[in-house]
């Protein structure tokens, strides 16, 4: 398939290396060159405030976009369940943080644990026994919407329609080098790239994160080879869960919670792992930093509105372009 | 003393309520009439009707509102327009796997709705298109005057005091009726035989000498143009165009309607609609809930529930034959 997809086209950088390789490399180069012209005409301090921004909602991208890819990579399911899994997060935190009082903290980690239990309930009462029946690609894609609308009728129920916000502090800001960062700010950043780093580790160095990738490459092969692939798909789902769980506490600590706005992050969400090469956990993260940082930097070009446009028109143009992604390699696609 | 009773008794039958109803289930019928050309018959996942129906709507409102064209020759223009869409979306998605195909055509869709609502000069943004600036004219004003006459004819016929969607009710039935049975006779014609073919095994089809991404392409801009149709009636419907109104949601409500009839049945569609749109609307009449955003949950669940169920327990739909499905995939 690789050989399929390499024949495709020309190959006019072909010094470059192979495929994966000069599409980083170009990627890489064209990003410098967009910040460089950007910090030309716009300043330095304009282009680092931006891209603060930028890493705060890429952290959040990345965040859900981890595990979608992760189990994307193993199920090959597209779930459009992530964004509603996200939002029960957020609104679970609220439930905790603001309805029972409890710290920041202590909600953000009830809220994980929560969207790692609907995780775990979604996978062992539907998609694994649909799997076990031989149910196609439609049809689970049709379950994972089914479930996303029950997940937000929940949320309509049990929180109504309403904004609600989380007790965090959004105007305190710091000044670091000039430049102002909001506390809430830092917080995601800092929480969503370490949380993400570890949890790369973690798939990259451990028993487990080798088996995940067996199964991720051959599910039939990993499981005569005897890994307990029921288990590893759990755990997928508790990581995925998890994260997306934090991930909606971290959209809700910089903006409003309402019931569609797990929904509303879904698609660039998708956008951030096609990017990075569907099924690549270190490649959604990148993919999650680098779309992030690319959205707030056209606010210095373009009217701010059009912002979210920015991250639909990546999407379509890296599926046209390059649908294994920047940093996939073409077996996948 | 028909209307006494039917205005003051909720629990009784409101006939307004349910001929409403109608019109979305109608409305609905077209859009998985669409996607049940692409998805039953052709296999590719498409989930941009949404988009498509904008374009549809809009262009159709842009022409007739702010370049004061007849809304009749708006008609054939603007679907003209939702076709070259399909073709748009079309040709550079359609060699991407299924999935990505599914991911490609909702992000089109959600590119078409957020230009519609960002670009205020020439949609109306967030207020969206109803009549021009001075009011002197309204995209739905020649849609007024064949309604009230058709109204007219059911005064004449006995009715004393008809639904004002009575007129969109039938027209949008008659589409939705003659449109299928477009469908099925063209499915028996070579060209369908080839759809199905595709569908089943793109690799043998192509070894025959079919031209697949061709006929992929065709399917696409034929459903295409079904959207605009029913993007037309939607907003014949609300008398108003507004980006809010093709989120993705109408795409999924359009699978629901799909699964409930049945894949690769066309005379299911229909049947799914109304089943559909009385189970989802119906909970409403029953009055569990008082609260608004209680009614729109509850709304959300019975349509996440329908597909589920359907899904798990049926997933041929209630007319679909269960192979097809499997071929399906």
């Amino acid at each position: 398939m690789e050989e399929v997809a390499e024949r495709r086209g020309a190959r006019p950088l072909a010094f470059l290396g192979d495929s994966q390789r000069r599409a980083r490399i170009l990627t890489f180069a064209a990003f410098a060159l967009i910040l460089l012209v950007l910090i030309v005409f716009e300043g330095l301090h304009d282009v680092l405030q931006t891209s603060i921004n930028g890493l705060s909602l890429g952290a959040i991208y990345a965040l859900g976009a981890v595990g979608l890819t992760l189990v994307y990579g193993i199920l090959k399911l597209v779930n459009f369940a992530q964004g509603d899994m996200l939002a029960f997060g957020g609104y679970i935190a609220y439930l905790a943080n603001v309805t029972w009082g409890l710290p920041f903290a202590v909600a953000a980690i009830l809220a994980m644990v929560f969207v790692a239990l609907i995780g775990v309930v979604y996978e062992r009462g539907l998609l694994g026994p649909m799997r076990e029946r031989g149910a196609g690609i439609l049809q689970l894609l049709l379950i994972s919407i089914g479930v996303a609308f029950i997940l937000r009728a929940i949320i309509t129920f049990i929180w109504s329609t309403n904004f609600k916000q989380l007790d965090v502090n959004r105007t305190g800001t710091k000044e670091i080098l000039g430049l102002s960062i909001g506390d809430t700010q830092l917080m995601v950043i800092v929480v969503g790239v370490s949380v993400l780093v570890a949890v790369g580790l973690l798939l990259r160095y451990t028993l487990l994160g080798k088996r995940m990738r067996a199964l991720s490459d051959n599910l039939d092969l990993a499981e005569t080879s005897g890994i307990n692939t029921r288990q590893v798909i759990l755990i997928t789902w508790i990581f995925a869960g998890a994260l997306a769980g934090l991930a909606g506490v971290m959209a809700g600590a910089i903006t409003d919670l309402k019931p569609e706005y797990g929904f509303a992050l879904l698609l660039p969400i998708f956008a951030a792992v096609v990017l990075g090469g569907i099924g690549d956990a270190f490649g959604a993260l990148f993919g999650g930093l680098l779309l992030g940082v690319v959205i707030e930097l056209s606010t210095l070009v373009i009217d701010p509105k059009w912002k979210v446009t920015i991250g639909f028109a990546v999407l379509i143009l890296v599926l046209i372009i390059r649908p294994q992604g920047l940093l996939g390699k073409a077996r996948t696609v | 003393m028909d209307t006494l009773v039917l205005g003051i008794s909720t629990s009784g039958f409101n006939l307004s309520f349910w001929v409403g109803v109608g019109v979305i289930a109608g409305i609905y019928a077209i859009v998985a009439l669409g996607l049940q050309l692409n998805v039953g018959f052709t296999g590719m996942d498409n989930f941009g009707m949404a988009g498509f129906m904008a374009v549809g709507a809009y262009t159709m409102a842009i022409l007739t509102v702010d370049h004061d064209i007849s809304f009749w020759l708006s008609l054939p223009l603007s679907m003209l327009v939702t076709m070259g869409f399909g073709l748009l979306v079309g040709l550079p998605s359609l060699r991407l796997r299924s999935d990505y195909f599914a991911i490609a055509t909702i992000a089109s869709a959600e590119l078409i709705r957020l230009v519609a609502q960002n670009a205020q000069g020439l949609t109306g943004g967030n207020q969206g298109i109803f009549c021009s600036d001075d009011f002197s004219r309204c995209y739905d004003d020649a849609w007024v005057k064949v309604s009230d006459t058709i109204n007219g004819w059911f005064v004449d016929l006995g009715m004393s005091d008809p639904p004002s969607a009575l007129p969109l009710l039938v027209v949008a039935w008659i589409i939705a009726i003659l449109l299928t049975v477009a469908l099925v006779r063209i499915q028996s014609t070579p060209w369908g035989r080839v759809l199905r073919a595709v569908r089943e095994d793109e690799d043998a089809a192509r070894a025959l000498g079919k031209n697949t991404v061709g006929y992929k392409l065709q399917s696409l801009v034929i459903a295409s143009a079904i959207a605009a149709l029913a993007g037309w009636l939607l907003a014949l419907n609300l008398a108003t165009i507004h980006p809010t109104d093709y989120e993705p949601i109408v795409t999924f409500f359009g699978y629901s309607v799909l699964v409930l009839g049945g894949l690769a049945n066309y005379w299911g569609v229909p049947l799914g609609a109304i089943f559909f749109w009385v189970l989802v609307e119906g909970t409403r009449t029953l009055e569990i809930f008082e609260s608004e955003s209680q009614q729109v949950a509850l709304r959300l669940f019975v349509a996440g529930a329908v597909l589920i169920l359907v899904m798990v327990f049926r997933p041929q739909g209630a007319f679909g034959k269960r192979e097809e499905m499997m071929l399906g995939d």
